[in-house]
């Protein structure tokens, strides 16, 4: 079967007179990784809504494989304490029998609590109980907003590990939005920095040489990391030159984007 | 038959029976109202059926049906006008909740040949049932116990997470316009117990009350069940004993249920809030 899952093409979404998401292209793979970056309002959320399609469309198409099974893993959990609720129940809303449910938990490391209020749960947790909620479904496409969120430094490390290994195993095209970059960089195979547009996309480079990030994270970490460079030069303006220090790495354009990857946006921000 | 008979012949068997009908319905309504914090929308809708009342006699239409009307009404007035957050959805739902209570009673006051019990609408007036509320009674609780079965999963699922359930499938407008369907049809039927300014009390305190003990949703559910039952069982021997007016009374054993178990509850060692 083709590996397209979702083919996003000219997706624009305005809330009122403001274009939130504008012309955005894009191809999602089964097996790909994809990250979404991007300053605060910039249409990161709308953009993976509508590719869940609970999004309205202002224009544009967006084509979904044919029997598409989604897994989404949203930002939070936000239950309210008066609706008691144990995390196998929480499981089995999931439609999906208790040995699925089972095995998810325990692909995510929260076997343990099974039993347990989902209101006790600490933020890691919670979100493992996202991913194995949508695990179950045996999803081909999984969609993360923020998914390390309320989680520790070692444990972000962790999670975002475990969806590597998770699509590996699943054979599953995953896209998330993220702000931890130093961690992303490491785990995803595509970055798309969005600020309402596609302001620039390509292959995380490895960029351990760049004082500013070497600086900011130190020798070691800069050199167990491959990062995408992503600098800003002004509080809430974004550019996405790339800082290719080996320029033998391909520059291989990816998705539908109209823009080649490693280019930064070639008009003002302000 | 004569038994059955013999027990609907007298008011406080009807009572009885009638409120226990109501308390099969406000239990699991209750919880969503508690889980997906609709109290105040619960308010303004019961609030409304005082309109729903005044347009029956306008239009001569059954009493039930009118508040229905009126409720649904303006319960898809409210989903339509929350879309547009200029105003706060409490100060919108205040708005409506009392604007409508006076429209009202302003539209009963033009209507002098109109000689109905005001006391008995705002307070309820649960002794004077008949056979006839009996029978709403049950065939409301028929129906909405046959919704709720049906549609339990994606009703909770649209709680729990709404764009979560959204994604899975979950048809979270249909579901919520639903929901919003059973309120009016449970405020219309429940209205001649309590009156409308009660109604959100039954549908609230029992849920809430089993809250306390409970671990899953359908236990909460089951649970406000019961103390609806104690609540309406204990208010009409109260009134019958103590001479007070019977929705009020059941109002109050249920808040005394509330307090005792919360109260009981909290002495436990181990808080439970599963």
């Amino acid at each position: 079967m083709s590996d397209t899952l979702v083919a996003i093409e000219n997706l624009t979404v305005r809330f009122g007179d403001r274009p939130v998401v504008d012309r955005v292209n894009l191809s999602l793979y089964r097996g790909d990784i994809i990250t979404i970056i991007g300053p605060n309002g910039a249409g990161k959320t709308t953009l993976i809504k509508a590719i869940l399609g609970i999004q309205t469309v202002t224009s544009g198409r967006i084509i979904r494989t044919k029997g598409l099974v989604v897994g989404y893993v949203p930002q939070h959990l936000s239950l309210e304490s008066t609706l008691p609720l144990s995390v196998r129940r929480f499981m089995l809303l999931s439609g999906q029998p208790l040995a699925e449910c089972e095995s998810a938990l325990a692909r995510t490391g929260v076997s343990h609590l099974l039993d347990a209020s989902v209101h006790h749960l600490s933020g890691g947790e919670q979100q493992r109980l996202l991913l194995a909620r949508a695990l179950a479904r045996k999803p081909d496409l999984l969609v993360l907003d923020e998914p390390a969120q309320g989680v520790d430094i070692n444990g972000q490390a962790a999670l975002y590990d475990l969806i590597r290994q998770l699509r590996d195993e699943l054979n599953c095209g995953v896209i998330m939005i993220s702000h931890d970059l130093h961690l992303v960089m490491a785990a995803t195979d595509k970055v798309i920095c969005l600020n309402q547009h596609v302001c620039c996309s390509g292959y995380p480079a490895d960029i351990s040489h760049d004082p500013a990030f070497v600086e900011t994270f130190g020798r070691p970490v800069a050199e167990a990391l491959a990062v995408y460079h992503h600098h800003h030069n002004h509080s809430h303006d974004l550019h996405g030159n790339v800082v290719d220090s080996d320029h033998s790495s391909p520059a291989i354009s990816f998705g539908d984007s109209q823009e080649g990857s490693h280019k930064g946006c070639q008009h003002d921000h302000h | 038959m004569t038994i059955i008979d013999a027990l609907l012949n007298d008011f406080f068997w009807r009572a009885l029976i009638g409120g226990l009908g109501v308390a099969l319905i406000a239990g699991p309504l209750g919880c969503f109202v508690v889980w997906r914090r609709m109290a105040y929308f619960g308010d303004t809708l019961a609030h409304s059926a005082l309109l729903g009342i005044a347009l029956s006699f306008l239009i001569s239409v059954p009493l039930n049906l009118g508040v229905i009307i009126t409720s649904v009404i303006l319960a898809i007035a409210l989903m339509l006008f929350s879309r547009n957050k200029t105003l706060a959805s409490d100060t919108l739902l205040g708005i409506l909740a009392h604007s409508a209570l006076a429209i009202g009673l302003v539209t009963l006051s033009f209507m002098p040949g109109v000689r109905i019990d005001l006391t008995g609408l705002l307070f309820g007036d649960l002794l004077a049932m008949n056979r006839n509320d009996l029978l709403w009674i049950y065939g409301g609780a028929a129906l909405i116990l046959t919704l709720l079965t049906a549609l339990w999963r994606g009703l909770l699922m649209s709680t729990i997470h709404e764009e979560l359930a959204r994604v899975e499938g979950v048809p979270v407008e249909r579901l919520r316009l639903l929901l919003m369907l059973m309120f009016a049809l449970v405020i219309a039927v429940a209205m001649k117990m309590v009156g409308v300014l009660l109604i959100t009390a039954l549908l609230i305190i029992p849920a809430a009350t089993a809250r306390r003990l409970a671990s899953t949703p359908e236990q909460m559910a089951v649970m406000a069940v019961v103390f609806g039952f104690i609540a309406v069982a204990g208010g009409l021997s109260m009134s019958w004993h103590l001479d007070t007016p019977a929705g009020p009374s059941v109002v109050v054993t249920a808040f005394v249920t509330f307090l005792v178990v919360y109260g009981g509850a909290g002495r436990l060692s181990t808080r439970r809030s599963a």
